[in-house]
C-alpha cells in the first residue's frame, strides 16, 4: 500500500513537472471565436529578444482535426504554439497553412513537421521560398543569432492553392483563397464561415505600418475585393483582432496616399531617392514602425509605378 | 564576361562558406584586396576623392532596389577624361555589379542605377582616367532587415515586362537647352534572376538570366555602355546626364544571358526636356 502511494506520488510529481514545463513554453493565445485561438504578435522587428514572435499566429479546432495558421518567426515560437495547441486539444494537426512566405510567418514550420500534417500555401509559395529562403536564414542568423535559427528550415507546401480550396476539419470547413500579387506574390486568406472569422495574413495590417513586397496597385485592388468577404472579424497579419471590414480603412488610406505621392513625384521627374524620403510622410504619426518600413515601401512603389 | 563573373561569384561563395562564420563582421574578412586582384588585375588604386563620388543610402531599405549615384568630379580645366567607372559591391555573391564606359564625346558626369545588396558591405567605385590610372572611392551600406530580399517581388509581372524599353528626358534646373546639358533615363523590363539561389525542394540551382550589356547612342555617337551582372536590380534602370551633340534620335540596345537582343530608338525632344 505504502509502495503504491509512493508510486502514485512519484507519478504526480512527474506529471505536474511536465505540466509546468508545458505551461512555461506555451505561447499565450486567446479564443477570439469558438475554437479559434490567436496569439497577437508584438509590433516590432524580429529580434533575438522577442524570438521573432512579431506576426499573428493561430489555430482552428474542428471535430476531427486542427488547422494551424502561420507558425511564427522561429522554431522556438512554433514549438510554443504547438504547446498551446496541445494544452487545448489532442486532435491531430492536419493542416499547417502559411499565409505567405515571410520569415515571421514561416520560420516556425519545422516545429509542425509530422506524418499526417499537410503544409498548405499559395501556388507561388514554393518558388518564393526557393528564391528567398537561403537569404532569409542567413540574414536572420545575423540578427537573431545562431541558436534561434538553427532548426529553421524552409518547408514548402505540398497542397497548393490556386483560387479557392476547402479544408474540412470535421463539422467545420475552412475556405482558403489565393490572391493576385498584393502584399507579396503569394498571399492566402483563410475564412471560417461558421464564425465569420477571417485570417488575412499580411493582406491586412493594423497599427503596424503595412509592408509592401508585391504590388501596390495590386494590393489596392485586392483590398476592395477583400472587403466583400462575409466576415465579422479579422485576424490581421500584424495588429489587433478587429471588426470587419472597418479594419481595412487605415491601410487603404495609407496605401492610397503612398501611390498618390509617388505618382506625383515621378511625374515631376524626381528621382527614386527623393521618393524614399518624402512619399506618404503625412502618415507618419498614425503608424508604428513607420521609419523602419516607409522608405522601403516608397522605393518599391516607385519602381512599380514608373512602369505605368 | 559571363564566365568570369560566375567564376568570381562561385569563388566568393566558397570563400564565404569556408571563412566567414555567420556571426563574423564583414570587416573581419575584407574581400577588397582579392577583388582588386580579380577585377583590376592588381593595378594600383589612387585616392579617388577628387575624381569620383558615390552616393548610396546608409541602409539598404529594400535589398532588391538600392539606389546608387556616381558623379564625376574632375574640375573644369582638367584635361583628363573619365573613360570608365566600375561599381563593386564587395560582399555580394557577384561583387562586380557594373562597368560603365563613358562615350568620348558625351560628357557623362552623373549615372544613377539600382542594385541588390545582400549584406553589410563596402561599395567601391573605381574610375579609370585618360591618364591610365585608377581612382577609387567607397561607401558603406547596411543590409536591409525584415522580409526584404534581393529577389523579385512579382514574378508574373517581371515575365510580362521582358524586353519592354522606356526612355525619358528630364529638365535640368538652371540649365537651358542652349547649354546642351541633358538628363535622361532608360528602363528595360527584365526579371534578372541571379542564378545563385537553390531550389530547396529539387536542390537544383535556378538558372541565371539577366541583362549583361546595355549600349546607348545619340544618333551614332556612343553615350554610355553598361556591362551588368546579377547585382543590378530587376528591370535595369539607368538615369544619366550627357551633353547633346544635336542628335535627333536616341538609341538603346540591350542583351541578356540568353542571347536576346532588345533594341529601340526614340526622338529626342530638342527643348532638352
Amino acid at each position: 500500500m505504502a509502495h503504491g502511494v509512493s508510486v502514485l506520488a512519484l507519478l504526480m510529481v512527474l506529471g505536474t513537472s511536465t505540466l509546468a514545463r508545458a505551461q512555461e513554453q506555451e505561447l499565450p493565445v486567446s479564443e477570439v471565436a469558438p475554437k479559434i485561438f490567436v496569439h497577437v504578435g508584438e509590433i516590432a522587428l524580429m529580434t533575438r529578444e522577442n524570438d521573432g514572435a512579431t506576426a499573428n499566429v493561430g489555430f482552428i479546432v474542428g471535430d476531427n482535426a486542427v488547422a494551424v495558421i502561420d507558425t511564427g518567426g522561429s522554431v522556438h515560437e512554433g514549438e510554443r504554439l504547438l504547446a498551446a495547441i496541445r494544452a487545448r486539444t489532442d486532435k491531430p494537426i492536419r493542416y499547417v497553412i502559411n499565409t505567405h512566405g515571410h520569415p515571421d510567418h514561416v520560420f516556425g514550420n519545422a516545429a509542425f513537421v509530422s506524418r499526417g500534417t499537410v503544409f498548405v500555401g499559395h501556388r507561388n509559395l514554393p518558388q518564393a521560398l526557393a528564391v528567398r529562403g537561403q537569404f532569409y536564414t542567413d540574414a536572420f542568423r545575423r540578427i537573431m543569432g545562431e541558436q534561434l535559427l538553427d532548426g529553421v528550415r524552409m518547408i514548402a507546401p505540398t497542397l497548393l492553392v490556386d483560387g479557392t480550396t476547402k479544408l474540412d476539419l470535421g463539422s467545420r470547413t475552412l475556405t482558403v483563397t489565393s490572391w493576385p500579387t498584393a502584399h507579396s506574390d503569394n498571399d492566402l486568406t483563410v475564412l471560417d464561415g461558421q464564425t465569420g472569422t477571417l485570417f488575412a495574413g499580411d493582406l491586412v495590417f493594423l497599427s503596424h505600418l503595412p509592408v509592401l513586397d508585391g504590388s501596390l496597385r495590386g494590393w489596392l485592388k485586392v483590398i476592395d475585393e477583400l472587403g466583400t468577404l462575409p466576415a465579422q472579424r479579422v485576424i490581421p497579419g500584424h495588429g489587433p483582432v478587429s471588426e470587419w471590414p472597418a479594419a481595412l480603412a487605415d491601410q487603404r488610406r495609407y496605401l492610397t496616399k503612398l501611390a498618390t505621392d509617388v505618382r506625383a513625384l515621378i511625374a515631376r521627374g524626381e528621382p527614386i531617392t527623393v521618393a524614399a524620403g518624402t512619399a506618404a510622410a503625412s502618415e507618419r504619426p498614425r503608424w508604428q514602425l513607420f521609419d523602419d518600413y516607409n522608405a522601403r515601401n516608397a522605393t518599391s512603389a516607385y519602381s512599380e509605378i514608373e512602369w505605368e | 564576361m559571363r564566365f568570369r563573373l560566375l567564376c568570381i561569384a562561385s569563388a566568393l561563395c566558397l570563400m564565404l562558406g569556408v571563412q566567414i562564420a555567420p556571426a563574423a563582421t564583414p570587416e573581419a574578412n575584407d574581400p577588397w584586396p582579392g577583388l582588386v586582384q580579380d577585377i583590376f588585375n592588381n593595378r594600383p588604386m589612387n585616392d579617388g576623392a577628387e575624381v569620383i563620388g558615390i552616393e548610396m543610402p546608409y541602409r539598404a531599405e529594400d535589398a532588391a532596389i538600392v539606389p546608387v549615384t556616381l558623379r564625376t568630379r574632375l574640375p573644369a580645366g582638367d584635361d583628363r577624361r573619365v573613360l570608365r567607372i566600375t561599381l563593386v559591391i564587395d560582399q555580394n555573391p557577384a561583387p562586380m555589379a557594373a562597368k560603365f564606359e563613358l562615350g568620348p564625346d558625351a560628357n557623362v558626369t552623373e549615372i544613377s542605377t539600382r542594385v541588390r545588396v545582400n549584406n553589410y558591405t563596402d561599395v567601391h567605385a573605381v574610375a579609370e582616367l585618360s591618364d591610365g590610372k585608377l581612382y577609387m572611392t567607397k561607401t558603406y551600406v547596411k543590409a536591409s532587415g525584415g522580409c526584404s530580399a534581393p529577389a523579385g517581388k512579382n514574378a508574373e509581372e517581371a515575365r510580362n515586362r521582358l524586353g519592354q524599353m522606356r526612355y525619358r528626358q528630364f529638365a535640368r534646373p538652371g540649365q537651358g537647352p542652349a547649354s546642351g546639358a541633358r538628363e535622361a533615363q532608360i528602363m528595360i523590363g527584365h526579371p534578372s534572376h541571379s542564378g545563385l539561389q537553390m531550389d530547396q525542394v529539387t536542390q537544383l540551382y535556378i538558372p541565371a538570366f539577366f541583362v549583361n550589356e546595355l549600349r546607348l547612342w545619340q544618333d551614332d555617337s556612343p553615350v554610355l555602355t553598361m556591362e551588368g551582372g546579377i547585382s543590378i536590380s530587376e528591370d535595369p534602370n539607368i538615369r544619366f546626364t550627357y551633353v547633346s551633340n544635336g542628335a535627333k534620335r536616341f538609341r538603346a540596345e540591350a542583351r541578356d544571358t540568353e542571347g536576346h537582343v532588345f533594341q529601340k530608338e526614340w526622338d529626342v525632344d530638342a527643348s532638352g526636356m
